[in-house]
């Protein structure tokens, strides 16, 4: 039985703490020239830099596109029971949310409106980026090729360390954003030669709706959809929105319940029973765990997450231990000690698992993929960039071993 | 989307008062430090005010009756036999004082604007300048549904939402919760006053002075797991709510015993009443009784037994947070 953890001590670290936050590029198309819109998408009030704040005496000109028509992003939700006395009992995700007339759910992105739940985020993007692929990270899919990642606000867990806190943790009407519909969404991924359209940086999960459109209309286009999760949703739900994902990576996050109670306000089985439902529907699925120092670095944990990976997803599952660096609400942890992060491989790898990567440490020689038969390197990253592409019809050119993965479009 | 109002609206105010000179009385007041709860060996104080004519003969709240109201809740409170003397206890000429009022719930379970405007209106006697007053919640939509008419810049009290400033860009944190803070906390009031309503609340129990500080932060919806426990005790130890608190003025003028945190009129009632106190938890205590007892007369089962009871309260008062005191051998209630 693993240890459980006491995190109580560590996350209250931060008690009292005033914390920076972080800087999260808004959107590529603010970015202006790559897409040529050259349209800011910064909203919010014109706000005084010090002193007493203004307040707007009118909606802030920057967001008045998107309130003025908020309509465009409102669009019934999926996967939700209506109960009694205009309630709802949300079935995205294991919250189960019962949700009053005018509340809205833990995720904040989904409101009951008279006894009908809604999505809020329909076509509402508030990140967009074109990204190597291997930043997701998916080491197995189409290697060096690029990915038009989007996301909205929200999320329906709260990680103490998320580095998207800043979205993640908000409402729509709180960060800026821009209408993308799911057509647009194909579009622009063709305009900058992305194979690959990414569904990603806050959870992709409560933006179910909008992801299985915009997932059609890039199949329609020829371009692809892969998606980054936390893996905390229905079975239902999952099978509906991730079956049309071309692959998936899960982030999980931990492998006690105490942990995802404390750090993540989650659940594991959850996230479990969701990796085990991804290989039945034979989607590619590949594994970030992210390594926190004193919280989830334990040598029974690495081994249980192994032993357990082995058994019920195969050995071929890739499997990435990254570096955590501090964030959000645990600024006064460390950053993950590289020795950290290779013991963790060294434990997946002795018990039996095939492509252990170490992320976030460029330049470390585990980004590589390697033969694990001949031992031959296959895949060379620096970075985030595939420098060097070896396998041909999908095994190792020097011993044949087949070597799971999409890799070649 | 609201926009600037039309010249015809009235005001939520009444613009400056003239001749609003009711000075100290000489000397120099004592420097005001937040709110704290009763020193050790004293009671935390909480006024239960009453009035069974509030609403004359008709439905609406009579403002003069609510002035008188409030009148009589701050001189027992503060044992004083004028109000502006209670006021001038918390505030003081250059204060920037701020109301939190809770509108989330629509008209019919909302701050009343009578009893936010007797309070501005004793605020001014007591020598803060109008401008310095901001009625305030986290969405000014919502407060205009409830009645309150916007009120932005000039020589008057001013009435918006959160939306039209902002929230910090930092995080503030403390245990459990993180989260930004509103920009009309932050930097437009030294002073706060809560103005909370009385109601059940379908995850935590109820909904009465700590819980109002959800619309502080601009992601409420992440602390509602677990009956809002720890984190509504956790949220209010935040220094620019702690620190800035100095009284809880609760409306419950209307309340709600089931069913909230909408409004559901078939679960409410016409309680006629304010609750005031400097000890949030003592208030949020008593204000829990008055629910089950209501609860109890039509039938329901206590929030115990709905697996719902408010733990939030106990937790704002053990030793790590110190809020108040639930205690009721340590509270000292008052009824006027």
């Amino acid at each position: 039985m693993l240890r459980e953890l006491d995190v109580d001590e560590v996350v209250k670290g931060q008690a009292g703490c005033s914390l920076d936050r972080r800087s999260f590029m808004r959107c590529a198309l603010a970015s202006g020239a790559a897409l040529g819109s050259g349209a800011v998408l910064g909203g919010g009030a014109a706000l005084g830099l010090s002193g007493v704040a203004e307040p707007a005496a009118a909606m802030p000109s920057g967001a008045a596109a998107e309130t003025d028509d908020e309509t465009r992003f409102i669009v019934e939700a999926k996967f939700y029971q209506k109960l009694s006395s205009r309630k709802i009992k949300c079935k995205l995700c294991p919250r189960e949310c019962t949700v009053g007339d005018k509340e809205r759910g833990y995720c904040g992105v989904r409101e009951n409106r008279g006894g009908v739940y809604y999505s809020l985020v329909h076509s509402r993007v508030c990140a967009a980026h074109v990204d190597p692929i291997e930043k997701k990270p998916l080491f197995h899919y189409l290697p060096g090729t690029t990915a038009f990642s989007i996301a909205t606000a929200g999320c329906n867990v709260n990680c103490k360390f998320c580095q998207n806190w800043d979205i993640s943790q908000s409402r729509p009407e709180q960060v800026p954003s821009h209408y993308m519909p799911p057509q647009s969404v194909a579009e622009i991924a063709q305009q900058y030669s992305c194979p690959t359209i990414a569904y990603t940086y806050s959870e992709p999960v409560v933006f179910a709706e909008y992801l299985m459109d915009a997932a059609d209309a890039g199949h329609a286009a020829g371009v692809r959809s892969i998606v980054v999760s936390n893996g905390y949703m229905q079975a239902d739900a999952m099978k509906a929105a991730y079956g049309k994902m071309d692959a998936v990576k899960i982030d999980l996050k931990s492998f006690t319940e105490s942990y995802y109670s404390k750090v993540v306000t989650g659940q594991l089985k959850p996230v479990l029973d969701s990796l085990v439902t991804l290989r039945k529907m034979g989607k590619w699925t590949e594994i970030v765990y992210l390594v926190l120092p004193t919280l989830n670095d334990s040598d029974a944990e690495f081994r249980g997450l192994a032993q357990w990976v082995k058994a019920n997803l195969g050995a071929d599952v890739p499997l990435h231990f990254t570096q955590f660096h501090p964030e959000y609400l645990l600024k006064n942890l460390p950053i993950t000690p590289v020795p950290t992060l290779e013991r963790a491989k060294a434990i997946a790898d002795a018990e039996g698992l095939n492509y252990v990567y170490i992320g976030n440490v460029p330049g470390h020689p585990s980004q590589n993929t390697y033969c694990p038969k001949c031992r031959k390197m296959l895949v060379e990253r620096v970075g985030f960039t595939a420098s060097q592409v070896l396998i041909r019809k999908n095994s190792c050119p020097f011993c044949q071993q087949p070597i799971p993965g999409i890799w070649h479009a | 989307m609201s926009t600037a109002h039309n010249g015809d609206r009235r005001d939520f105010l009444k613009t400056s008062l003239s001749g609003a000179a009711y000075l100290c009385a000489g000397g120099v007041m004592a420097p005001f430090a937040a709110a704290e709860p009763a020193a050790e060996g004293a009671k935390s104080r909480v006024v239960v005010a009453r009035d069974e004519l509030l609403r004359g003969t008709g439905s609406t709240v009579d403002s003069q009756r609510m002035l008188a109201l409030a009148d009589r809740a701050m001189q027992a409170l503060f044992d004083r036999d004028h109000p502006i003397d209670a006021w001038r206890h918390l505030v003081r000429p250059g204060d920037m004082v701020s109301l939190k009022v809770n509108t989330l719930g629509g008209r019919g379970i909302s701050t009343n604007v009578h009893l936010v405007s007797a309070i501005c209106d004793r605020l001014q006697e007591a020598g803060v300048k109008a401008a310095d007053i901001v009625v305030w919640d986290r969405d000014s939509d919502e407060m205009e549904r409830s009645g309150f008419h916007l009120a932005i810049g000039g020589d008057r009290v001013q009435c918006y939402g959160t939306d039209r400033v902002g929230y910090e860009e930092e995080l503030s944190a403390y245990g459990s919760v993180g989260g930004r803070l509103s920009k009309i906390l932050t930097r437009n009031c030294n002073a706060l006053i809560n103005v909370p309503v009385l109601k059940d609340h379908d995850g935590a129990g109820v909904t009465i002075a700590l819980k109002n500080m959800y619309g502080v932060i601009h992601n409420p919806n992440k602390y509602h797991p677990n009956g809002c426990n720890p984190y509504v005790a956790d949220l209010n130890m935040l220094p620019e709510i702690r620190g800035k608190m100095r009284l809880t003025i609760c409306d419950a003028t209307t309340a709600m015993y089931e069913g909230g945190p909408g409004f559901k009129p078939e679960h409410s009632w016409i309680a006629n009443t304010l609750l005031a106190s400097t000890d949030p938890v003592a208030l949020d205590h008593t204000g829990w009784q008055i629910i089950e007892r209501k609860r109890a007369e039509k039938g329901w089962k206590t929030l115990e037994a709905e697996e719902r009871a408010p733990r939030y309260i106990a937790t704002a008062a053990d030793a790590e947070h110190r809020l108040g005191t639930n205690d009721p051998k340590k509270i000292s209630l008052i009824e006027v």
